[in-house]
């Protein structure tokens, strides 16, 4: 018998594969109980780092036609579905006595949202926007804008569908995106960087690290570039996040710990709203 | 070429004194009374506190009348109000709810001059303004807000919109009626109560809204009206039974109300300052684009969140429209607001115009060139001349905080890039001008400015059907249209 | 290759958002002009009247009339009118009645309005009423050639019809409502007054098709006579004319000129109104002034009609 050659766990960033600046790690054990990986323990100068990355890529991605994003989720749906087996597998190490779902249901599911947002990304504007029939000679009309970049905490429970079910409607709506995964259940998320890699999505749209909440949630509150934060979170977690918030009036997007990943009240154009600016434009009317 | 020479001279227009205007005081009686009372459960009850402040004129400082200060336990006491008429107005089908709306829009319209008077009065705005925009814009708020009530099944596809509860608002002195509108008329439509608290300085309309609410026989609770300054404020903020709080006002007002909120469950929706870039290219039509530049920032004396306080214009015509601009400020008329014919009326207080004064001072020593035209301001009240900064550098106070008042930065830039660049360098991004013939052009800039308005060709335009917000620091939520009704709602 | 004309005079004069006029003017409408500002408005306004009658029907009685009317308008001290615009044929009629007296004689020439005839015919026509009279000639412009482009040519029968004028003011009449948009009526503006003398005019109208003269077409004529002398120091009048009735309007198009061009075209030489039954308001509104009283139309001579 050979030995196995184990993958080094790396955290998606800009388009690359990195460990934290920090040079920290913290060991994730498989269901048996054995040793399974060290996993980046990425601090606050990584969530800067990837902010810095997300926001480099996010203008490039705003400017994508909303066809072109559709497909590039698509393609994201069609690696998931190769890697499927692997993906489960490595959602299989990570589960809890708790989980009701199995995790071939959990990457099904993954699959199928992210198809359902592929196919908003050209359509959602017509929902969320308007024209409006002002009382003067001039058009006036509402679109949809991208906030620029935000960030995601994702729960500690479906380390996949969770973290997707946030941060796809973000990037649907030409968002980029800083993502902290689950801490105990964190290496779905390292597959995720890889399928994210191959899936034709430019680097830095979506960045992705590990570690601990508890050491970069005041970063993800504080951070004037973020424009929103989406999270799960404590009431003393969401206390410190709306109040770090405040002084760069962020917007904070907070869903309820116990809610059903697995509900299709998740695939819904007013999640994507969450991540969206409203946009007014008037103009006379005249010859 | 002309047949004959004219002999030369120095090329200006005079506007002098040869047709002088009479005063024309707007001189409907605006029946305010002596003394204000809270708005609680449909009566005009004394507050609990016991004290009373005093509200004057800006436009001669003489005291108008007395208005209730609310304490804790009086804002208490209106939330009690509204969380009691809660489930029955909340249950009350759509249509019966709309009907009430409707009526307030009706009875709005029959005593609007008597209101105008009024605005015009307790906040120094031109009686022209108030007469011809604050109340129609406010009765059709609410005439538009009506309709909505019985079609909230049509405003988010697949999902239907339910109340939150009391909703607790607070606004500002620069539209004081209006903003109300704004903020009750969505409430209400969509099924919540409402614990209303206007700026100290300007609560007489909302207290005259008040008996507009007993004419329309609106069932007790639905609105209160609590008055007092800060701590009211805080009061109205902090209070538990609060399912959202509105707030339209400061950028820092509205972060200590984000911060008070934090971890409380309650909604927030902030509508906040602004630093507007209004961008003019050299192929605007420039004489509209003055129009809109003086409307942009001199409308209201300025005290508008969306004011376009910051003038980009390309460098090639930079001379030409400031030339031009020079020359229609000259005929701005500056004076008493209850004057028919004044454009730029009475700075709201007498610590705004010091704000005011302060900045304009602070934009001559760091080295911009000022420029007011000659006006005569009345001796008393508080007056502000219509001023100009040239000579203005990004890095300038005049050009990075909020006035709020009839001060106007002059920057300029070279190419489309640039005036982007320079728009978007500041954290507010309320609203956006620009200004150009070229269609493509306009949507290329509309698209790239970060402002939640954007006025092509056109400045300071409102209607209650198109959504109204900003971005980044300058709040968040929308007001207006169906995106406005969706931040007083739960999708379900 | 060069733009063709218009393209190029429109660039050069920039371009007029129609929203944004007619928003400006709106604001001239709120105004209120109260007692002794009143009282000086309609007495300005009742001195820059062109009393005017331009009917097939037109008698030397009627303009007889006209003339007396013109002279003195009312009983007490109302000023008298700028002039009295006649056609061709009535002017030596007029000038029996106001010549030497204060009254100017004005006649629309160059085969008014449609300006359908040969351009020898136009000048012969020029020609006879200046020799007959006439201290002012009002032609009107080839919009046709106009709105082909033609530029040049509607340009070169201003000048020649300003040769056939001699030292009569001449006032060219762009038919604005022909031309139809703020634009055209600029350029056309502009195209004019590079070839008019100081103290000639721009008209809007003949008075004959169904737009007559507007607050926005005059707004954006007093614009372009403002841009066009702050250029080249070179001052032209301005004379909006038909569809203005009433003393409120006229009131109107005045603050227009005070907070547009200021207080030197505030006169009777910088502006004029093309009218005839406005005479008749103004005067009824001067009445109400000086006696408090609101007046009954038949107190006034009714000796100009149309227009």
């Amino acid at each position: 018998m050979t030995l196995p050659i184990t993958k080094t766990p790396k955290c998606y960033v800009g388009g690359a594969f990195i460990r934290s600046e920090s040079g920290r790690v913290y060991e994730t054990h498989r269901s048996s109980g054995e040793f399974h990986a060290n996993i980046p323990r990425c601090t606050r100068k990584d969530v800067r780092n990837a902010v810095e990355a997300a926001a480099k890529a996010g203008a490039g991605w705003a400017k994508r036609t909303p066809y072109n994003r559709a497909q590039i989720l698509y393609r994201l749906a069609e690696m998931l579905e190769a890697r499927a087996p692997e993906m489960a597998a490595a959602l299989k190490e990570c589960r809890r006595s708790v989980d009701t779902t199995s995790p071939e249901q959990e990457v099904r599911a993954t699959i199928d949202r992210i198809v359902h947002f592929a196919g908003w990304a050209d359509k959602y504007e017509q929902v969320l926007g308007s024209v409006n029939p002002v009382a003067s000679p001039h058009f006036n009309f509402t679109i949809t804008e991208p906030m620029g970049t935000v960030g995601i905490l994702a729960p500690e429970d479906a380390p996949l569908l969770a973290l997707m079910t946030l941060i796809l409607p973000a990037i649907t709506t030409g968002n980029s995106v800083v993502a902290l995964a689950s801490h105990a259940a964190p290496y779905p998320s390292i597959l995720l960087g890889e399928m994210l890699a191959t899936s034709d999505l430019p680097g830095g749209v979506v960045n992705l690290l590990t570690g601990e909440r508890k050491e970069m949630l005041p970063t993800f509150a504080t951070h004037e570039h973020l424009r929103a934060v989406a999270a799960t979170a404590t009431q003393e977690e969401a206390t410190a996040l709306q109040q770090g918030a405040a002084e760069s009036v962020k917007r904070v997007i907070l869903h309820d710990p116990k809610t059903d990943w697995f509900s299709s009240s998740h695939d819904s154009p007013y999640s994507l709203r969450d991540f969206t600016e409203a946009k007014t434009v008037w103009h006379p009317i005249g010859a | 070429m002309p047949a004959k020479k004219s002999p030369a001279r120095p090329r200006e227009l005079l506007f002098g004194d040869l047709w002088e205007f009479d005063p024309a005081p707007e001189s409907a009686e605006p029946f305010i009374a002596p003394r204000y009372g809270l708005f609680i459960d449909d009566k005009f009850t004394a507050p609990k506190s016991r004290k009373y402040f005093d509200t004057i004129a800006p436009r001669n400082g003489a005291k108008l009348s007395e208005i209730a200060l609310a304490n804790a336990a009086d804002v208490d006491a209106a939330y009690t109000a509204a969380a009691k008429a809660f489930p029955a107005w909340s249950k009350l089908p759509g249509k019966e709810r709309g009907k009430y709306l409707f009526r307030i829009a009706r009875l709005l319209q029959d005593r609007a001059r008597e209101f105008a008077v009024a605005e015009t009065l307790d906040g120094g705005k031109p009686i022209k303004e108030s007469r011809d925009f604050d109340l129609p814009m406010a009765a059709a708020h609410f005439f538009y807000h009506a309709g909505w009530a019985d079609k909230l099944e049509f405003v988010a596809p697949g999902r239907t919109l339910q109340p939150l509860g009391v909703v607790g608002q607070i606004i500002p002195w620069n539209f004081p009626l209006l903003m109300l509108a704004w903020k009750i008329a969505p409430a209400l439509a969509t099924g919540n109560t409402v614990v209303l608290k206007p700026a100290e300085t300007t609560s007489i309309t909302a207290l005259k809204f008040a008996t507009i609410l007993q004419q329309a026989g609106l069932p007790p609770g639905v609105v209160n009206i609590v008055t007092g300054a800060g701590e009211t404020g805080a009061a109205v903020v902090d209070h538990p039974l609060a399912a959202k709080i509105a707030f339209t006002g400061s950028t820092e007002v509205g972060k200590i109300i984000q911060r008070a909120l934090a971890g409380s469950g309650k909604k927030l929706s902030l509508e906040l300052g602004g630093k507007a870039a209004n961008i003019v290219f050299e192929d605007a039509p420039l004489d509209q684009a003055v129009e809109g530049i003086v409307n942009g920032i001199f409308f209201n004396q300025g005290h508008v969140c969306c004011a376009g306080s910051r003038l980009l214009v390309q460098e090639s015509v930079a001379d030409l429209v400031v030339a031009k601009l020079k020359r229609r400020m000259q005929v701005l008329r500056v004076g008493d607001p209850l004057d028919k014919n004044t454009d730029i009326g009475a700075i709201n207080s007498a610590e705004q115009l010091a704000k005011i004064k302060d900045l304009v001072a602070s934009g001559v020593k760091e080295g911009a060139e000022l420029h007011q035209p000659s006006c005569k301001l009345p001796a008393k009240g508080f007056y502000h001349a219509p001023t100009l900064f040239t000579k203005v550098s990004q890095s300038h106070r005049v050009a990075r905080e909020e006035i709020f008042g009839p001060v106007l930065s002059v920057l300029t830039f070279r190419t489309p890039e640039e005036a982007i660049e320079k728009a978007s360098n500041t954290p507010f991004g309320l609203s956006a001008g620009v200004w150009t013939d070229k269609g493509s052009k306009i949507l290329k800039m509309a698209a790239e400015l970060k402002a939640g308005v954007v006025w092509a060709n056109t400045y300071n335009k409102f209607d209650p059907s198109s959504p109204f917000g900003g971005y980044k620091q300058s709040g968040f939520g929308r007001e207006g249209g169906k995106h406005g009704l969706l931040d007083y709602a739960i999708l379900k | 290759m060069t733009a063709p004309a218009l393209r190029r005079l429109l660039d050069e004069i920039g371009p007029v958002d129609a929203t944004g006029i007619e928003e400006r003017v709106a604001k001239f409408t709120t105004r209120s002009i109260k007692k002794q500002s009143k009282l000086f408005g309609l007495r300005l306004a009742v001195t820059m009247v062109d009393l005017t009658t331009l009917e097939g029907k037109d008698t030397p009685g009627k303009v007889a009339s006209l003339c007396q009317k013109a002279l003195c308008p009312h009983e007490g001290d109302i000023p008298m009118v700028a002039a009295v615009c006649v056609y061709p044929s009535m002017v030596k009629h007029a000038a029996k009645h106001v010549k030497g007296k204060g009254v100017k004689i004005a006649s629309v020439a160059t085969a008014f309005p449609s300006g359908q005839a040969p351009l020898k015919t136009r000048l012969a026509e020029v020609r006879q009423a200046v020799a007959d009279g006439a201290d002012e000639i009002d032609m009107v412009i080839n919009r046709g050639a106009f709105l082909e482009g033609e530029l040049a040519l509607v340009q070169d029968e201003i000048v020649q019809v300003r040769e056939a004028c001699g030292d009569a003011t001449l006032k060219v009449i762009l038919e604005t409502s022909e031309l139809e948009t703020y634009d055209h009526i600029r350029a056309a503006s502009f195209l004019a007054m590079r070839v008019l003398r100081p103290g000639d005019f721009i008209k809007t109208s003949t008075g004959k098709t169904s737009a007559n003269a507007t607050l926005g077409n005059n707004q954006v004529m007093i614009e372009a006579i403002r841009d066009f002398y702050l250029a080249t120091g070179t001052e032209i009048a301005m004379k909006p004319a038909g569809g203005i009735r009433t003393a409120k309007q006229a009131l109107q198009f005045l603050i227009a000129v005070k907070e547009t061009l200021g207080d030197a075209w505030l006169n009777n030489a910088r502006y004029r109104f093309g009218a005839s039954s406005l005479l008749n308001d103004l005067l009824r509104q001067l009445e109400t002034q000086r006696t408090g009283a609101y007046q009954a139309p038949y107190t006034f001579s009714d000796d100009s009609t149309g227009y």
